[in-house]
């Protein structure tokens, strides 16, 4: 096959002559200090950093310490539910309840708040989008630094919540519960709204990155496909989240200061709110969904070793995506009393999402048609990404169609279909990018055989856990409820059973990549041959990422990627300089230009 | 509804539980019509997935090769051709949906109730039942509303679902076809039970508090010409009971019980176990629970609330007749040890609003069961007999 020579004259050239590599200087990583460094100096350079790549491990040990919380209330909401009397979490029946309603709300405003929504575009995206932009740092780095401290706030107030009388809200807030409960609403909304600006902060500087920094020659359609899904994810954290921000303070009105907006009692609408609301959290989704579709975009071309099929398709797919995502948010209310022409409008615009989603399935699928597939632990959660995102995306064809919606609505199948986009395809497009950066984050190779298993162990055990519940709500069965009916049981069990699965999973899949820290082989700079820019620096990168300006060619093209065993790791080849005269045998370096 | 091959009898009994109303046919037929493409989808994405990874993976002697980076041919095929097929979901959804939503002119009106956590159900004469009631073959619309916050009326087996609103009405119809009624047992209790034997499923599925999954009923489909004589044994008092058996089931069916036990235990709110007669502190200053502080706390439960507990209880103003709310504190009195009750009607004059209607007639006035008129609308004639 001609690719397979090309690799090995590749390898031959590199060999007879090793200038033709393409040099990447070696410097001090991001995550040491100059010796000399006292222990408080060290814990100073961290908590006042700049550097983009310090917020963003910062943000990932918190959005990590999140999902662990998120994830124990889940395991006590899997767990009451092993059986259909609620009696786990309380002696009586009415302790049992409140529990049960706390560890739901938690369970959801946790992650949704304070993981998914911050999860890849804070964590990741801002160590990689400079990155991936040849740049030293965002277009704001005090901003972004503040945008880390204002989820710190956020947090601290979430734990205030826990600390006082909890919350039995669920996530959603809706009036007129929220301002009539007991337990501490107030506390739980100030979190968000503080979250809210944590979340504008960092879409906001990234709007600004991608725009005025990108370097010459990276054209909009030559970026990297994970910046235009970050970029679409940071037009609608700018453009939707103050709405949220709005009604929560107009909640927070009505619940300290008796100000009637929502309250029939009080003159108000409680239909008024949810249309509030979801007009920011159904674009919310999209800001969940299209980092997680961008970093899948990266990983299937570099593990495949072919170039990334449709590029303006799924570029395009994705400001599409974002843009619908804005017109759709009635299809949370098709039984909440809206109108029937509102709900027949809204069902239409619904329909209309699930094309530019469907594109991007075919438009991977395509990229790995006959590619050279590399089945790394990147990969396999990009595969599971596929199947999950399809079934979540197929089953939101049932909740789109009004008829069969008002059926399925508030039951189990919605609780299945949001968790196959939201986890099975968010948080695994989120592992996947974690395992195909971590080599670049943290300078060190993880064990991939056990990181291949705990992968398979995270796909049986969301699948257990979730598949079992579209049967589950397609029956009757109510979302949010302690107590179920006898024949109910064997699926919600069937479901704990899963849960247990995905947790040891993910508890083997952390443990691997926390032990490859201290015992990692160090990590070459490009382990998998991936072509973006963020690999053609060290690992761990240096401070200013890049020491000299690096080429900036195709992201998707791996014909000068070579495996190069001194290396452990990729190389790219530069053209033979000897044959072509009018270039100088020296390497041509241009210092970084920062 | 349209000819095309229907799909729902496959795997069926898997998926959903039996459908019982004349809307549930189109329903399942567009949800098995959607599920059979998914399916389709579903297998071709992963096989072909399957198929790739097989055929290309990585190994010595194997390397990709270059194909083209786009096609514009056939990417705009497989954007196009799977919009016709979301079209044609969303028309199909959107024409069930208007007939799910668009009740007939000759429908029977119910009221409905809902607040934390029961059901009331309200009949034109007057008659108020926890569980659902209707005649089968006959389209029959719900007028919802809520006293406290969003609940949503949901029953799987005529897929139908609405959300109650506090302060505003919301509707919701449907025709029955399968009656029930041979094989339902008042005494069994909504909240217990498994199976449609007992009635079909009620359940509230909008997020309401702590007693959310516990606000359940049952809906009674009664066979062509039974559901009028139901309703009509329905609007009188059993006289055959007494007023504390009266106040027992009222506790039991109106939504009392979920939150005050009678055997001591704490709940939502206090236990009416040795609570008759005793003095308790409230946000308002002592009180001792007597006659009015227990008709107080029915119709206006915010005006006093009892230390510990929150004040989270609807008022029952116009829901219960001044003879029930009597017989509710007959029965409180009845679980105080060493209270004297009343054993049977005539100790208190008579079955209420019944013992008017035979002198008015010059009948047996000893029989009241014999009474052939229905019990006057609920709040039209409250007697007053305390």
């Amino acid at each position: 096959m001609i690719s397979q020579s090309r690799e090995h004259s590749l390898l031959e050239a590199i060999t007879a002559d090793p200038s033709r590599k393409v040099y990447i200087p070696q410097g001090r990583s991001y995550l040491q200090n100059p010796p000399g460094t006292t222990f408080w100096q060290g814990v100073a350079s961290w908590v006042f950093t700049l550097d983009h790549k310090r917020i963003g491990v910062m943000y990932l040990c918190g959005v990590m310490f999140s999902f662990l919380l998120g994830g124990l209330f889940a395991g006590a909401v899997r767990m009451e539910l092993w059986n259909g009397t609620p009696d786990l979490l309380g002696d009586t029946l009415q302790t049992a309840q409140d529990n049960y309603n706390q560890m739901f709300t938690l369970h959801g405003a946790v992650m949704t708040f304070l993981f998914i929504i911050p999860s890849i575009p804070a964590a990741l995206g801002n160590i990689f989008l400079p990155m991936m932009l040849g740049a030293k740092d965002v277009a704001f780095p005090r901003m972004n630094l503040a945008s880390f401290y204002l989820w710190c706030s956020g947090a601290i107030f979430f734990i205030a919540t826990l600390l006082t009388s909890g919350l039995d809200t669920g996530w959603t807030f809706y009036t007129p519960y929220s301002t009539t409960t007991s337990t501490s609403v107030i506390l739980a909304t100030m979190g968000v709204f503080i979250l809210g600006f944590s979340s504008i902060f960092t879409g906001l500087n990234f709007v600004v990155t991608v725009n005025t920094m990108r370097p010459k020659g990276m054209t909009w359609f030559k970026m990297p496909l994970f910046l235009w899904g970050i970029y679409a994810t940071a037009i609608i954290q700018v453009l939707a989240t103050p709405v949220l921000a709005i009604t929560l303070v107009l909640l927070m009105c009505e619940r300290l200061m008796g100000i009637g907006i929502f309250d029939p009692l009080l003159g108000g609408d409680p239909v008024l709110y949810q249309h509030f609301f979801w007009f920011y959290s159904h674009p919310a989704v999209y800001i969940m969904i299209l980092p997680g579709m961008a970093i899948i975009s990266e990983v299937i071309p570099v593990y495949s070793r072919k170039h990334i099929f449709g590029y303006t398709f799924i570029a395009y797919s994705s400001i599409a995506i974002a843009l619908l995502g804005f017109l759709v948010w009635g299809h949370h209310m098709f039984t909440s009393t809206e109108s029937k022409l509102a709900a027949v409008i809204f069902s239409a615009l619904t329909f209309t999402v699930s094309i530019p989603s469907a594109i991007k399935v075919f438009n991977w699928l395509a990229t790995m048609y006959k590619g050279s597939i590399h089945l790394n632990t990147a990969m396999l959660y990009a595969l599971a990404f596929i199947i999950q995102f399809t079934i979540g995306g197929l089953t939101g064809l049932f909740l789109g169609a009004l008829a069969v919606d008002v059926h399925l609505h508030d039951t189990y199948f919605v609780v299945a279909h949001f968790h196959y986009v939201m986890m099975g395809s968010t948080l695994i497009a989120f592992l996947a990018g974690i395992h195909h950066w971590w080599p670049k984050m943290f300078g060190k190779m993880y064990n991939e055989r056990l990181a291949q298993i705990a992968s398979g162990l995270v796909f049986i055990g969301f699948n257990l856990t979730f598949f079992p519940q579209f049967i589950l709500g397609t029956q009757g069965m109510p979302r949010r409820y302690a107590a179920y009916k006898p024949e109910f049981q064997f699926l919600h069990q069937l479901s704990t059973s899963g849960y247990f699965v995905l947790g040891a999973g993910l508890v083997m899949a952390a443990a691997v990549l926390i032990y490859s820290l201290f015992r990692g082989k160090k990590a070459p700079n490009n382990p998998w041959g991936a072509a973006t820019l963020e690999w053609k620096c060290c690992s761990p990168p240096t401070t200013a990422n890049f020491e000299i300006q690096p080429w900036t060619g195709s992201p998707y093209v791996y014909d000068d990627f070579v495996f190069d065993p001194d290396e452990g790791g990729y190389v790219e080849v530069l053209p033979d300089l000897h044959r072509s005269a009018a270039v100088p045998a020296e390497r041509p370096a241009v210092p970084a230009t920062h | 509804m349209i000819s095309v091959p229907n799909f729902a009898p496959l795997l069926a009994g898997f998926w959903f539980r039996d459908a019982a109303s004349t809307g549930a046919a189109d329903v399942d037929w567009l949800y098995f019509f959607i599920l059979w493409l998914s399916v389709f989808f579903f297998f071709l994405i992963t096989a072909l997935t399957v198929a790739f990874v097989a055929r290309y993976y990585a190994r010595p002697g194997h390397a990709a090769e270059h194909t083209p980076h786009h096609n514009n041919a056939l990417e705009a095929a497989w954007s196009i051709f799977p919009g016709f097929l979301v079209v044609a979901i969303f028309y199909w959804g959107f024409t069930g949906y208007l007939d799910l939503r668009t009740p007939p002119e000759n429908a029977y009106e119910i009221r409905v109730v809902a607040k934390k956590w029961n059901w009331s159900f309200m009949y034109p004469n007057g008659v108020v039942d926890p569980n659902l009631h209707v005649p089968a073959d006959q389209p029959v619309k719900l007028v919802m509303s809520s006293d406290d916050v969003l609940h949503s009326l949901y029953i799987p087996a005529f897929r139908v679902k609405m959300d109650v609103v506090p302060g505003r009405y919301s509707t919701l119809w449907f025709e029955a076809t399968k009656p029930n009624d041979e094989s339902y047992d008042q005494a069994i209790d909504a909240t217990t039970t498994g199976s449609d034997e007992n009635g079909y499923d009620l359940f509230c599925t909008e997020y309401c508090g702590q007693g959310h999954s516990a606000m359940l009923a049952k809906v009674i489909v009664h066979k062509s010409g039974t559901f009028e004589t139901w309703l009509e044994d329905a609007a009188k008092i059993d006289p055959a009971s007494s007023p504390v058996e009266l106040g027992k089931d009222i506790w039991k069916y109106r939504g009392c019980a979920q939150c005050h036990s009678v055997d001591g235990a704490k709940g939502t709110g206090p236990t009416w176990k040795d609570t008759y007669g005793t003095e308790q502190a409230t946000d308002k200053g002592e009180v001792t629970v007597d006659e009015n502080y227990i008709r107080e706390s029915i119709l206006n439960p915010m005006a006093k609330i009892r230390d510990g507990y929150k004040g989270v209880m609807p008022s029952y103003q116009g829901q219960l007749k001044d003879a029930e709310i009597a017989s509710v504190i007959w029965y409180i009195k009845s679980l105080k040890e060493g209270e004297e009750v009343a054993a049977s009607w005539d100790e208190i004059g008579g079955v209420p609003g019944q013992e008017e209607t035979p002198a008015e007639e010059g009948a047996d006035g000893d029989e009241p069961a014999d009474a052939e008129e229905p019990a006057e609308p609920a709040d039209a004639a409250p007697a007053d007999e305390q």
